[in-house]
């Protein structure tokens, strides 16, 4: 499998999505899978999303993004984490 | 030199932790902590400002299974040095969720962020995350009579 862009945004870019990116990279690890991690703002995803695969976000994001978006809070509240991690997986495999 | 890693406990400060604050807004919660951190230097006067409109449009609102938290913060360039102020409230205040402005969360603890670099602080909002999940340990810092008792469970 090529390997795979994740843009992982939140609000500041400093603060949940660290969180975010840190766990996904953790999980899609011991999973096998080797991907390109990036953070942003979610206000850059406009102008970011073309060069990504998938996006997790832990704030809403614009619309027509034109690639997956998946909700990255159970990262930090942990309910539905690894239905999560599925998604994300799916989502890299497509 | 090896570069330390900074966890939570080194980024509290006894003067920055208000158990059972008496809050009706969540700008009373906010406006309270961030103050707090400006009094000790670790924020600028810019600050609080910064955290109250962002928090209007970005909230930070985070639901969970029974006690609902918040982790209002902004841009680095308000912050001086890292610091973590963290209030408790025995009446809970709205925020709206991270995931969903629309939906209002009943909140009982407020982790305020000053947060310079996402890469050194990584390990303290890995904390603050374990600590959410951990619902027992929430009750506990819920439960918190005092500043010593509030600091023993969060610092733990």
């Amino acid at each position: 499998m090529k390997r795979k862009t994740i843009l992982v945004a939140c609000g500041t870019a400093v603060a949940t999505s660290t969180v975010v990116a840190s766990a996904i990279e953790e999980a899609m690890q011991e999973r096998g899978i080797s991907i390109i991690l990036r953070q942003c703002k979610a206000t850059e995803l406009p102008s970011l999303a073309a060069d990504a695969d998938v996006i997790v976000s832990t704030t809403p994001v614009p619309d027509g993004l034109g690639k997956p978006v998946i909700k990255g809070l159970p990262f930090l509240t942990g309910i539905g984490k690894a239905a999560t991690l599925d998604q994300i997986e799916a989502a890299l495999r497509d | 030199m090896t570069e330390t890693i900074t966890g939570l406990a080194d980024l509290l400060d006894r003067r920055a932790l208000l158990p059972g604050l008496a809050a009706v807004s969540q700008s009373d919660v906010i406006t309270a902590l961030g103050r707090k951190l400006e009094m000790i230097g670790k924020v600028h006067g810019s600050y609080v400002g910064a955290v109250l409109s962002r928090e209007g449009t970005m909230p930070t609102g985070l639901p969970l299974d029974a006690i609902h938290v918040a982790i209002p913060h902004t841009d680095p360039i308000h912050v001086i040095s890292p610091a973590v102020a963290v209030a408790t409230l025995n009446t809970p205040v709205t925020f709206a969720s991270m995931e969903d402005p629309d939906e209002w969360l009943p909140v009982r603890v407020v982790f305020l962020l000053a947060l310079n670099d996402k890469h050194r602080q990584l390990a303290m909002l890995q904390q603050i995350a374990a600590l959410i999940q951990d619902g027992p340990r929430l009750t506990r810092i819920v439960d918190a009579p005092d500043v010593d008792t509030l600091w023993h469970e969060l610092a733990a």
